[in-house]
């Protein structure tokens, strides 16, 4: 049984390995479904040179923000800065090497990598300063570009729950891009607000099979709110 | 008078059929879900992955876990369904997506779209919106005719670094409504007060007005 077993007792246990100049995978959409506990973890062990392909940055002083801060970023792969005031200042001063990656071609680089296709078509981005230096075909009367696919040294996740084989669902919009960096990292690390019994879910109802997940590890998330809006405001 | 933010979410809004699937971009786009004409049913895409977003929660309804692409809290409607960021740009690359409204900085006669950053000054990153005017047959660009620094937006050709190519087709400003043809910007619809001389001054690409020119009206 132990062989399926995918916990491990401690932050520090699940980062084993983890160390500088590597490239880590980390889900999350702003601030919502991101690794927190992980990200923090990373933080305390001060690793650097890291290239991080995430969507977003974080914010000042909160997630993947708080690695800018500590200079921990030598490469970010997003696709959008947004409103991270020392994102944008490291890339327009130059002091973080920044590719800018539309949010879909993200995904499906990373969706490709954990499935183990090297590169794809898509039209997203023909025309644009995204284009340089890429390949370019036509098929019918349309043109695309060829975009290479994403793997990590390491895949930080957050989820929902999950059991002990690694089986993980995701809450609501926190999904985002957690299932796809799962399947794209050498070592997936998978941080949940709930480790259930075997059994408690449903094999349907399944987002990342356990196959993907390699260390799992419960946390708690404080989980903040970039916009918080209500009807009526 | 300009349109106000609202009024060009309520002229926008109209341009909403029963039956569609629709995705908002962030600002101005946004507001036009308030707007959406009584006794039609329409999903709400948020390119994060969600399909059916339903309005924004009550304070005890609040959940860090339920956002849309803007980052707001919001919440599901009956029908909702919620996904990856992968089955999400499925949705819109695959062309499933029937209206796309959204914002942007310049746009040109050729249907050319720039969104996303201005050299040396600003970043925002493209987010979604290369992937969106990429899938997306039915376009409309929602911004305000001129920018803050009052330069027109409406270009011979765009000088920002582009989103995408050729795919801007219909045009709403705060003084206007235009559709992109053979070269042009073709004005269809004045705002009520602003006059086409007014317009035309303030639009630097080639425009052509419209025979069928008309005042905007904001009722179905």
């Amino acid at each position: 049984m132990a062989g399926f077993d995918k916990c491990v007792q401690s932050f520090e246990a699940a980062l084993e390995g983890l160390s500088d100049g590597m490239t880590v995978l980390a889900g999350g959409f702003g601030l919502c479904g991101i690794p927190e506990n992980l990200i923090d973890e990373i933080h305390r062990k001060g690793i650097k040179g890291l290239t991080v392909v995430s969507n977003n940055c974080g914010i000042d002083g909160f997630g993947l923000g708080r690695l800018l801060e500590g200079r921990q970023i030598e490469k970010m792969i997003a696709s959008y800065v947004g409103e991270n005031a020392l994102f944008e200042r490291q890339l327009l001063n130059g002091e973080l090497d920044v590719e800018l990656v539309p949010q879909g071609t993200l995904a499906e680089k990373i969706r490709a990598g954990g499935a183990g296709i090297p590169a794809f078509y898509t039209a997203t981005g023909v025309g644009t300063p995204i284009a340089q230096g890429k390949e370019e075909r036509v098929f019918g009367d349309r043109r695309y570009i060829l975009e290479q696919s994403i793997r990590g040294d390491f895949a930080i996740v957050k989820g929902w729950k999950a059991d002990w084989y690694g089986n993980v669902v995701y809450r609501h919009t926190a999904q985002n891009f957690n299932p796809l960096v799962a399947t794209a990292g050498r070592v997936t690390v998978v941080e949940v607000e709930e480790i259930v019994a075997p059994g408690e879910l449903e094999p349907t109802a399944i987002h990342t099979p356990g196959i993907y997940v390699d260390r799992l590890i419960q946390g708690v998330c404080e989980k903040r709110i970039e916009k918080i809006t209500v009807r009526g405001s | 008078m300009a349109l106000t933010r609202e009024q060009m979410a309520q002229r926008a809004a109209l341009e909403i059929k029963d039956g569609y699937y629709v995705n908002l971009g962030i600002g101005i786009p946004t507001l036009v879900a308030n707007y959406i004409p009584q006794g039609i049913d329409v999903m709400l895409q948020s390119e994060n992955g969600l399909l059916g977003m339903g309005a924004f929660p009550t304070a005890a309804q609040i959940d860090a876990d339920m956002i849309n692409a803007g980052k707001q809290t919001v919440t599901a409607r009956t029908g909702a369904s919620i996904f990856s960021s992968a089955e999400s740009f499925s949705m819109i690359r695959g062309g499933h997506i029937d209206l796309t409204i959204l914002g942007a900085f310049e746009v040109d006669v050729e249907g050319n779209i720039a969104s996303w950053m201005i050299p040396g000054k600003l970043v925002k990153g493209m987010g979604g919106a290369m992937d969106l005017v990429a899938g997306a047959e039915n376009i409309i660009v929602l911004m305000t005719h001129f920018s803050r620094d009052g330069e027109s937006k409406l270009l011979r050709k765009c000088s920002l670094p582009l989103t995408g190519t050729g795919c801007a087709r219909r045009i709403l400003t705060d003084l206007a409504y235009l559709e992109v043809r053979n070269g042009a910007f073709v004005l269809l619809e004045r705002a009520p007060g602003i006059s086409v001389e007014e317009i035309v001054a303030k639009t630097s690409g080639p425009l052509v007005i419209s025979e069928q020119l008309r005042e905007m009206s904001f009722c179905a």
